[in-house]
């Protein structure tokens, strides 16, 4: 098995027909990932990629029993469509979007809260590079040959961050169940703890790794879930001991800005809970490595 | 993006929050007429730059005569004030803003704020205004009063009650308490901020509520639906490289060190930062050029980092993944031919087509240091430094 996505995944891409939603999904096309159509408002009934467009994701649904979406909405709208998704019943939405407002997200989950917890959307992102379960489905705009077929899970806010640890594992012969780019804003769809949960539950994962960075309570919150909650070794790099404080890096939510956020207040939360840290971005492969020996 | 006090009290203005009356002067005789128009018999000058414990770097004079508000004017502007806030550059004065003094019966401290965990809007209060939340959080922290408003329904009265009983306000005030944190609330909604925080909230002599300071930050990534708000940039108080990288596309903060970086990801960037610090050098910058890193992008970034003088070698580090390394290689060969760089080169690519990559630079005329890995490109950067060291 995997998380969230998996061969049988039906999946469609909202913001089909626009230029870069046009790249990406042949890629995944490429890469085997099963899409089963788009959705683009107005250019519903046409063919893209010879799969067919739809107007609504309601309507994609029903036509084509898709379970998955990917979204290349740009921001202004993203939200809206993310909405959408939830209503027609999209299990797993990776949003790859970069500048949603942080009042728009805050909405987002706020309306997936309407759906009982069995039925609610799991959303990825946004400002993510996606889910890759390596081998079967690739759902995202991340180099998929980087990424070898294995047992560990693993979770990161950022997107080449997470490319470098997945060629490190690579050159080792060490394989992924699942990656998932949770993205770097502040309010994301899901945070670490809920896919450590996943992970925990998932016959193919052995060991989980965590990259995540400074600002935001996120990686405190997985410690405490961990410590409780998950019997898999876990291993944690957080990037970011040389940011200054008060300054945003790059990512909308990489600013610290209250205790526990800075990056070496996080790797003390996440040792005390027992989990393992990598010391540094170099050796993020040789210590999944030296875990996985001690199985 | 922040803002000015007297803008935001502008703003707050409009959702029915009271404050002093004031105005904006950009000379001493402009703050003299401001004065003068204002009437009273006593004034306080204030110097607007996006920083707050203005009060403690002399940024404030309270003035007892139009010509103390005119030495007070020809005081702060053009002046640089570095506060806790600003950093050790400082901030300089270019207006001033001139407000009728208050009658001061009790400060307090009103913040709002996104709760990242809860994912709504946190209220925190506190009776010990003029102080910072921080150090009112490590002084008194059982004055602080914290609540959480649902952003789908918005702030209730009876929270702003709540939080208007729990500072301690006389009974005749409540409302008007009430009635500014509600105000303060809907600003922050409807304006898609992120930070409001008003130090001090003021109880005058009349039993009113005054936002005596106040500041507001917003969504960088909301201005495109706020323009009346994003037009009150001032490019004045960044920091110009910032500024100047932000303009032209690029993620850039300066740092103190003397190893400039170029890289591709917010996450590998902060990353690429760690590993120079860890084989004993200290980054310079913090420079993400993006996803597409593409010719224009690098000669934008070449041209920010080697002109900056603290900067005496730079190191490379990006992972191509759609955007293939050779494509990547050729765009910094293009790059250099079109801009010389001074500084010793190390360059580290990984990623999609790799080899490719690393032909055209061997093959090309760029000086470089080659490396293969992240902590083989740092090690060697923090060599390069000390190289430079021993032929000085």
């Amino acid at each position: 098995m995997s998380i969230l996505i998996n061969k049988d995944s039906k999946i469609i891409v909202q913001g089909f027909t626009g230029k870069i939603g046009t790249f990406h999904a042949q890629e995944m096309i490429e890469y085997g990932t099963n899409i089963v159509g788009g959705v683009t408002p107005g250019k519903g009934g046409q063919t893209h990629l010879n799969k067919p467009v739809f107007n609504t994701v309601k309507e994609a649904v029903e036509e084509t029993s898709a379970d998955a979406s990917i979204l290349f909405v740009p921001p202004a709208f993203a939200a809206d469509s993310a909405m959408e998704a939830a209503d027609a019943g999209i299990k797993t939405l990776v949003a790859i979007t970069d500048g949603i407002p942080a009042h728009d997200m805050i909405k987002v989950k706020r309306y997936m809260r309407r759906y009982k917890n069995e039925d609610r959307m799991t959303m990825v992102g946004p400002n993510c590079a996606g889910v890759i379960s390596p081998g079967k489905c690739m759902l995202g705009i991340m180099p998929g040959h980087i990424y070898k077929e294995g047992n560990v899970g693993v979770i990161g806010r950022s997107g080449t961050l997470g490319y470098e640890a997945a060629q490190q594992m690579k050159n080792l012969g060490i394989g992924i169940s699942t990656s998932v780019g949770i993205g770097g804003d502040p309010i994301n769809g899901s945070a670490f703890k809920d896919h450590l949960e996943k992970f925990e539950q998932d016959d193919e994962t052995k060991v989980i790794l965590m990259i995540g960075e400074i600002g935001g309570p996120q990686e405190a919150e997985a410690a405490d879930f961990a410590k409780e909650n998950v019997s898999k070794p876990v291993i944690a790099y957080i990037a970011g001991l040389t940011a200054p404080k008060g300054k945003r890096m790059g990512h909308a939510g990489a600013i610290v800005s209250a205790y526990g956020e800075s990056a070496a207040e996080k790797v003390e939360i996440l040792k005390e809970a027992g989990i393992i840290i990598a010391k540094n971005p170099s050796v993020i492969g040789d210590t999944v490595e030296s875990v996985l020996k001690t199985l | 993006m922040n803002i000015h006090e007297y803008q935001a009290k502008e703003i707050l203005s409009k959702f029915g929050v009271s404050t002093p009356r004031g105005g904006i002067a950009y000379s001493p005789e402009n703050a003299k007429d401001r004065a003068a128009e204002l009437g009273g018999e006593m004034w306080v000058v204030k110097a607007q730059i996006h920083s707050g414990a203005r009060g403690k770097a002399g940024g404030i004079i309270v003035c007892k005569s139009l010509q103390e508000v005119s030495d007070a004017a020809n005081k702060l502007l053009g002046k640089t004030l570095v506060t806790s806030q600003t950093g050790p550059a400082g901030k300089t004065v270019q207006r001033i803003y001139i407000e009728e003094a208050t009658d001061i019966k009790k400060e307090f401290y009103l913040g709002l704020v996104f709760d990242r965990s809860s994912e709504s809007i946190m209220v925190v209060a506190s009776s010990e205004g003029g102080m910072s939340v921080e150090e009112i959080a490590k002084e008194k922290p059982e004055t602080l009063i914290r609540a959480k408003v649902e952003a789908a329904v918005g702030m209730q009265s009876f929270q702003a009650r709540e939080i208007a009983f729990g500072l301690g306000i006389e009974a005749k005030a409540i409302s008007r308490c009430a009635e500014a944190i509600l105000g303060c609330y809907k600003a922050f909604s409807n304006s898609d901020a992120t930070m409001v925080e008003i130090n001090p909230l003021v109880l005058t002599g009349d039993d009113h509520i005054l936002a005596l300071d106040c500041k507001m930050s917003f969504d960088d990534n909301a201005l495109y639906r706020i323009p009346d708000i994003a037009e009150l940039r001032d490019k004045s108080q960044e920091d110009p490289k910032e500024t100047y990288a932000a303009d032209r596309g690029l993620n850039y903060i300066a740092l103190d060190g003397d190893i400039g970086n170029i890289i591709n990801g917010a996450g590998l960037a902060m990353a690429s930062m760690d590993m120079i610090q860890l084989a004993g050098g200290q980054p310079a910058n913090f420079l993400d050029v993006g996803g597409g890193a593409t010719p224009e992008k690098f000669v934008k970034a070449f041209k920010l980092i080697s002109s900056d003088p603290k900067v005496r070698v730079i190191l490379i580090n990006i992972f191509a993944g759609i955007n293939r390394c050779d494509w990547v290689a050729q765009g910094i060969v293009d790059a250099l031919n079109q801009i010389k760089i001074e500084q010793p080169l190390v360059i580290r690519l990984a990623g999609t087509n790799v080899n490719e990559g690393v032909k055209i630079l061997k093959d090309s005329k760029v000086k470089y240091i080659e490396a293969s890995t992240l902590e083989e490109a740092a090690n060697k950067a923090v060599q390069a430094l000390k190289e430079l060291e021993k032929k000085k």
